[in-house]
């Protein structure tokens, strides 16, 4: 018989470090200890998985395909400026392809002009050229589209953070998967609706001038319900000036609380945009309507000093995400950089539309491919549940165990509490996320905890049987059986691997229970269990063992 | 000494035939479980389908027909819904190849809260998978599944003779697909979940399945006198108590689970009830006979030194 004094300290101190790990995962007593304490102690312990404590768990997708075009917009847009500065008079810039601009023009003479200015657009090549003498064709390097792509989830993954963190949640989790998508997780999240759509909109906002010399020629309605913009759309389909397009502001009936859509001609050209922002924040008005006030940067106040200098008595739409918020005329030139979104919204919504303008705009659309929303009271359910099975599920082993090998029924019982505590401070330790799955896991380990103990017990059965006495049974015992035990664990702990490397949310926190509770056993089992026998046999000659 | 079996010599290797053919039918239901799938005609969760799951607590019954009634008035009518007892509680599933983009878990509650306003809910949870990710799923699935038989396969091997990697991994295979083929039959949704029950009991059997090996083989280096027909037999008397015991452990814990667990982990904790079951029969009936299937095995006096 080996030693037992090194092993039993062993023991002891794998217990302490497993009370020591677990103590912040129990929040109650964690804050009830003296600050001295708390300073030493790890301040993290388990978190509950978002099945448990509800929230939400969404995985999107940037449209990068939409943030390229996006892209190529602006640079026409830009070179339509450029050209109208210059006075060279062009027929028409577009983009005609996803990655393409086409510009036409009347006189030949002007193309090696318009040809040069490509050197201000780096991020583009020049093809067939050759084949027009009124037409260039612009296109998308290819290099430059995957970089606008890549940069694309880049800055939608920032503007996410910077949403979530002034929507105020505890412990967010944003981070990229994969090449092209974003998982976001927002634990204990009360309101999932609006944190969703805090999230999803794109939040681009342009300052826009409204076409008031054409505006009288087509007969637009004057007030339309929601969903009836299409009717309009085909009104005045192909019909529409060069540069210009029909938006929609909308509004709410103060009697009937009903959306509408106010129809209005609208010149393309964007006079600037919500990247020259440096703040937003929600106002209230003399009749307690709220409304967003914004302050441009700098350069920004400057832009819109000169704009609105430019365009006094002249209708100016605000537009968010295509929608028209207001569209009032300018009465004067306006200085020191701060202008006011008006609109009809809630508070709630003016407060949502501050945010999203502080942190700017997504540089293309999402798409949420998936999406799960867990209630609080759900969670609760689940964990009282999974409480309940697990006490139950316990006592049934704890009793079956006495029942069925006595006193040593009770040591492999120690060895069962062992590997509880030992594996909660694992996922302490570890500050692993605890899933309902993961109950199952720890449940799971219960029983098959307790499978290495009835191995080793039947072997030392056996070896009595054979006339061996208690010292020498036992050892063979826990001899014979330890290939035994090692062999069925690996099996299992290979399926844990793999279960792990391959399982998402819930199933990885079920595969973390599962492998460390197969570890944790392997060392109760054969360590723990042997150091109570052994020490049963040192303190008393025992000449009969109760199995 | 308190003893569920006393020393046992059952000719367990006699009825091989038997075990062989139930062992078929449950293993042909399997496949035929695992063609429907593959050819998308299971009942396969929304996690690998794509769609929409909404849980909602009422707060007095609700009557399922009317329910479907209402969802069908508002165009929903390709709706599943489950109940779940006393507690009030309305599962609402959709498969659709729709795109997410359209909400339907907001109509769904949107339906309810207009159809039934005096009984108010709350929404417990809802799920909206895009296809893609179904997809993603079934492929990451479908590797850990390889990954997991694999690895394991190469262990036993490793640390057995061939021919015993293959029975336990038969015999593993037949757990299964057992389990696939009981919840087929029983139109059980599959889901991630189950599908992570499925690999679990896949380890678990094995285990079970080692158990009986490792005395198998230990009987076969001791003893030469005997057809290797008989030392099996004996291996596995020697080893039933055990065998027995320890998947009693197992099924003891999964009991509480299965029946208090919640719903979420009812089908979870019911495959891996159902599998350690058949797991605990193929190691006994399945994996060992199947040794004697090798090649000459049967009856063959092993070569004494």
């Amino acid at each position: 018989m080996k030693k037992v004094g090194g092993r039993f300290l062993l023991l002891a101190l794998v217990v302490v470090l497993s009370v020591f790990f677990f103590i912040p995962s129990y929040q109650p007593f964690y804050q009830g200890l003296p600050a001295w304490l708390k300073q030493v102690m790890p301040n993290k312990g388990i978190t509950l998985g978002l099945d448990l404590q509800g929230g939400i768990h969404l995985v999107m997708e940037v449209d990068e395909d939409r943030a390229v075009e996006i892209a190529v917009d602006r640079s026409v847009v830009s070179l339509q400026d450029v050209l109208l500065d210059k006075k060279i008079p062009v027929e028409s810039v577009a983009r005609t392809g996803p990655t393409q601009i086409t510009i036409q023009f009347q006189n030949g003479e002007l193309k090696a002009q318009i040809q040069k200015m490509i050197d201000d657009y780096p991020i583009f090549s020049e093809t067939e050229s050759a084949g027009s003498a009124n037409r260039l064709v612009w296109d998308l390097r290819e290099a430059e589209g995957k970089r606008i792509k890549d940069s694309a989830i880049n800055q939608a993954l920032e503007t996410i953070r910077n949403r979530i963190d002034q929507f105020g949640v505890a412990e967010p989790i944003v981070l990229r998967q994969g090449l092209k998508q974003i998982v976001v997780q927002l634990p204990g999240v009360k309101e999932p609706k609006r944190a969703r759509d805090l999230i999803k909109e794109t939040a681009l906002l342009e300052f826009k001038m409204l076409d008031e010399d054409n505006q009288a020629k087509f007969d637009l309605p004057a007030r339309i319900p929601k969903d009836k913009e299409a009717d309009v759309l085909k009104q005045v389909e192909g019909k529409l000036p060069e540069g210009d397009q029909i938006l929609f502001e909308r509004g709410v009936d103060k009697d009937t609380g009903r959306e509408y859509r106010i129809p209005y001609l609208v010149k393309k050209r964007v006079m600037l945009t919500g990247d020259v922002l440096s703040d937003a924040k929600v106002s209230i008005g003399q009749f307690n309507d709220p409304y967003v006030s914004i302050t441009f940067d700098a350069k920004g106040g400057r832009e819109f000093d000169r704009i609105t200098g430019d365009n006094i008595k002249k209708r100016m739409a605000v537009v968010l995400d295509n929608t028209i918020y207001s569209a009032p005329v300018i009465q004067d030139r306006i200085t020191g950089g701060r202008a006011q979104i008006t609109g009809t919204f809630s508070m709630q919504e003016a407060n949502d539309l501050a945010i999203v303008l502080r942190a700017g705009a997504l540089p293309a659309p999402l798409k949420i491919i998936q999406d799960l929303t867990v209630g609080p009271s759900l969670g609760k359910d689940s964990i009282e549940k999974g409480v309940t099975a697990t006490l139950f599920a316990g006592a049934l082993v704890v009793i079956f165990m006495i029942v069925y090998y006595r006193l040593s029924g009770v040591i492999a019982d120690f060895a069962l509490a062992l590997n509880l505590l030992c594996l909660i401070g694992a996922l302490s330790a570890l500050n692993a996320t605890l899933t309902l799955p993961g109950i199952a896991g720890i449940v799971l380990t219960i029983g098959m905890g307790v499978d290495s103990n009835v191995l080793i017990f039947e072997r030392i059965r056996e070896e009595l049987r054979s006339g061996k006495g208690v010292r020498l049974a036992v050892d063979g015992g826990y001899d014979k059986a330890l290939l035994t035990i090692v062999d069925s664990h690996v099996t299992t702990l290979i399926t844990g691997v793999a279960l792990f490397l391959f399982g998402t949310g819930p199933i990885k926190g079920f595969a973390v229970t599962l492998c460390l509770g197969i570890g944790i056993n392997l060392f109760t089992a054969l360590i723990g269990t042997k150091v109570i026998f052994d020490l049963l046999n040192q303190r008393h000659k025992v000449g009969q063992l109760s199995i | 000494m308190l003893e569920i079996l006393g020393k046992t010599s059952i000719d367990f290797m006699g009825k091989r035939r038997w075990a062989f053919l139930f062992s078929g039918i449950m293993v042909l239901l399997g496949i035929v479980a695992l063609i429907q799938i593959g050819r998308g005609a299971a009942n396969l969760g929304i996690d690998f389908s794509g769609g929409t799951a909404v849980q909602l607590k009422f707060d007095q019954p609700i009557r399922i027909d009317e329910a479907r009634k209402v969802l069908e008035a508002n165009g929903l009518g390709n709706a599943e819904l489950q109940e779940f007892g006393q507690e009030n509680k309305l599962l609402v599933r959709l498969k659709a190849s729709t795109t997410i983009e359209e909400k339907i878990a907001d109509r769904v509650v949107a339906v309810f809260t207009k159809e039934f306003s005096t009984n108010h809910f709350v929404v417990d949870s809802s799920t909206e998978i895009g296809p893609t990710i179904g997809s993603k799923l079934q492929e990451d699935a479908l590797i850990a599944i390889v990954i997991s038989f694999a690895g394991i396969i190469l262990y036993v091997a490793a640390r057995f003779e061939l021919r015993f990697g293959i029975a336990a991994a038969l015999a593993t295979f037949h757990d299964v697909l057992a389990v696939l083929g009981a919840f087929y039959l029983l139109d059980k949704e599959i889901t991630l979940l189950v599908v992570t029950a499925l690999l679990t009991l896949a380890g678990y059997s094995m285990t079970d399945t080692v158990v009986v090996f490792d005395r198998i083989r230990e009987n076969l280096r001791m003893r030469r006198r005997e057809t290797e027909e008989t030392i099996i037999n004996n291996a596995v008397n020697q080893v039933l108590s055990r065998t027995i015991v320890t998947s009693l452990t197992v099924v003891l814990v999964l009991i509480p689970l299965t029946l208090a667990g919640g719903e979420v982990l009812h089908d979870f904790s019911l495959a891996l009830l159902v599998g350690v079951i058949f797991g605990t029969y193929s190691s006994i009936f399945v994996a060992s006979p199947l040794l004697l299937l090798w090649p000459g095995a049967s009856g063959r006096m092993l070569k004494g030194s």
